[in-house]
């Protein structure tokens, strides 16, 4: 019976409160939540969209992880400490400002 | 569940009706915000990215004239016979029920660039205010003599689009004698996917090896040398199938003879082959071309590096196989998924009056499958260079493989399943 409550509420609320939400979610965005989106996006055609890798891929999901985990691993990586097949030739792509705003943007995903 | 994606969740479901106002009930929308046409890797995946930049608050309406999604990459393993076709096939659907994306299935047939709308093949008309154009790459057929009738009995085939046809090519090389030839020619670069002849014949020569190890694969390369990933390719050939694979370069096709099985170039002698698979020039889908946005060279088209907004038409952009590339970026299906990321973001930011990302970044990674279970890889990383307007290879990053391996036979087939799911789902 819950379910189904809450079921229904999400229905209407998706007909009723879509167009305000449309114009709050809008209205709060900024040219550098943009930017860093963008950034990271350049992760998701690997690691899946905002870091939500495909379960059980070989590729491990990013989403959620602890941001200086992140920095740290993408660090040694590009300084050849940790063994990679391909990602000690894409960390060297980024500066390490990136690194960091990437790592902050998936740690903040859940 | 956060509230952002509380939110996110309840505008994916509801924004079709919410937004639906130019849109006819059940019919083809008047009218779009963004009109996306392909819904290959450049067009599914920058549908996705303007409903998700914008936070779903721009209307996005994608026409694609296929049922569902078919990926050219993992392609040749099913000319190599170890996949189905089923297995790199993926829905429309998410796009739509996720991500709140207008899916008409029919084709744009022509664009009126100052009134702003598109044409369908079916008829209707839709107004854009920005049209995403990802028409992947047209096979120039005339420009070897005999190929188009050749194509349309079905003697000689491309499967250069992933579909039946790509079925259909492994049928022929099924139903090859053991002892037979197997041929691929390669037209000058650039072409699509510039590791997937050298992958194509490795697979096939792969399920010779196994099914039928008195035949043979031959390499005809209009080409001077192998295109990608040269050393790896030739490694793997010499130890997985000896003579079995030769490779020739300065190969440039110019006429076929079906009926003969017979190859003519335009220096060297004319080669027979069982199976015969002729791989014609290729340029920006025709869409494209009939636009008046292929301006380099009749060939591809040009775009602005920081929007790939087209140099011929103001409100175009264009993605994917289709452009004219910069220095060092391949034609790839995942170089269109970044391409589509780039711009989703400049359609978002020009349409919502933020600023333009200053210095949007690329990526590519591709993998090659030199035999049925091992693989070798190329990657680069690409930047913005606003002193130039255009992207290059980030200096230092980017390489192969160091060699083949089944470590990257796995990495292979997750990187597609990431990439459909992060194109499509």
């Amino acid at each position: 019976m819950m379910m189904f409550v809450s079921r229904l509420f999400h229905a209407r609320a998706a007909v009723a409160a879509a167009a305000l939400l449309v114009a709050t979610a809008a209205s709060s965005q900024t040219s550098q939540d943009l930017q860093i989106r963008a950034l990271a996006a350049t992760c998701a055609n690997c690691h899946g969209t905002d870091g939500k890798a495909v379960q059980g891929e070989a590729m491990p999901q990013l989403a959620g992880l602890p941001k200086d985990y992140l920095i740290a691993q993408m660090q040694a990586f590009r300084d050849g400490k940790r063994p990679a097949t391909v990602m000690h030739q894409l960390t060297k792509g980024y500066s390490n400002e990136q690194i960091e705003a990437i790592s902050a943007y998936l740690a903040a995903r859940k | 569940m956060n509230r952002r994606e509380w939110v996110q969740g309840v505008l994916a479901g509801g924004a079709v009706a919410a937004l639906g106002g130019c849109a006819t009930s059940g019919g083809t929308p008047s009218s779009a915000k963004v009109l996306v046409v392909g819904g290959g890797y450049g067009g599914a995946t920058a549908a996705k990215y303007i409903r998700l930049l914008s936070d779903y608050s721009l209307d996005v309406v994608l026409v694609e004239p296929n049922p569902t999604f078919v990926s050219c990459p993992i392609s040749n393993l099913v000319v190599g016979g170890v996949r189905q076709l089923p297995d790199i096939t993926t829905s429309y659907d998410a796009l739509r029920s996720r991500h709140g994306v207008t899916i008409v299935r029919d084709t744009v047939s022509s664009i009126d660039v100052a009134r702003k709308t598109a044409r369908l093949a079916g008829g209707p008309e839709i107004r854009y205010d920005k049209l995403v154009l990802s028409p992947g790459v047209e096979l120039m057929f005339e420009s070897i003599q005999g190929l188009r009738q050749a194509h349309a009995d079905g003697q000689i085939l491309q499967a250069w689009k992933a579909n039946e046809e790509t079925v259909a090519l492994f049928k022929q090389i099924e139903a090859m004698r053991d002892g037979g030839v197997y041929a691929i020619t390669i037209p000058e670069a650039p072409y699509r996917c510039p590791p997937g002849p050298y992958e194509r014949a490795s697979v096939v020569a792969s399920y010779l090896k196994k099914a039928k190890p008195k035949s043979k694969v031959l390499v005809l390369d209009a080409n001077p040398d192998v295109t990608s990933k040269a050393g790896l390719f030739k490694k793997a050939w010499s130890e997985l199938y000896g003579g079995m694979l030769e490779y020739r370069g300065q190969h440039k096709a110019v006429a076929v003879d079906a009926r003969a099985r017979t190859v003519k170039f335009e220096v060297q002698d004319d080669v027979k082959a069982d199976v015969l698979n002729v791989l014609p020039a290729m340029r920006a889908g025709s869409l494209a071309v009939q636009t008046g946005l292929a301006n380099a060279n009749a060939r591809w088209c040009h775009v602005d590096w920081q929007t790939f907004e087209s140099t011929a038409a103001k409100d175009i952009h264009v993605l994917g196989d289709s452009i004219q590339l910069a220095a060092g970026m391949p034609k790839s299906g995942h170089m269109a998924n970044s391409h589509a990321k780039v711009a989703a973001a400049a359609i978002v930011a020009q349409l919502k009056g933020l600023e333009i990302v200053q210095k949007p970044m690329l990526t590519n990674t591709c993998y090659s499958f030199v035999s049925d279970a091992e693989v070798i890889h190329v990657a680069s990383v690409h930047e913005y260079v606003a002193a130039e307007k255009t992207f290059k290879p980030v200096a230092g990053s980017g390489g192969v493989s160091a060699a083949r391996s089944e470590l990257e036979a796995r990495y292979a087939m997750s990187w597609a399943r990431n990439i459909w799911a992060d194109s499509l789902g």
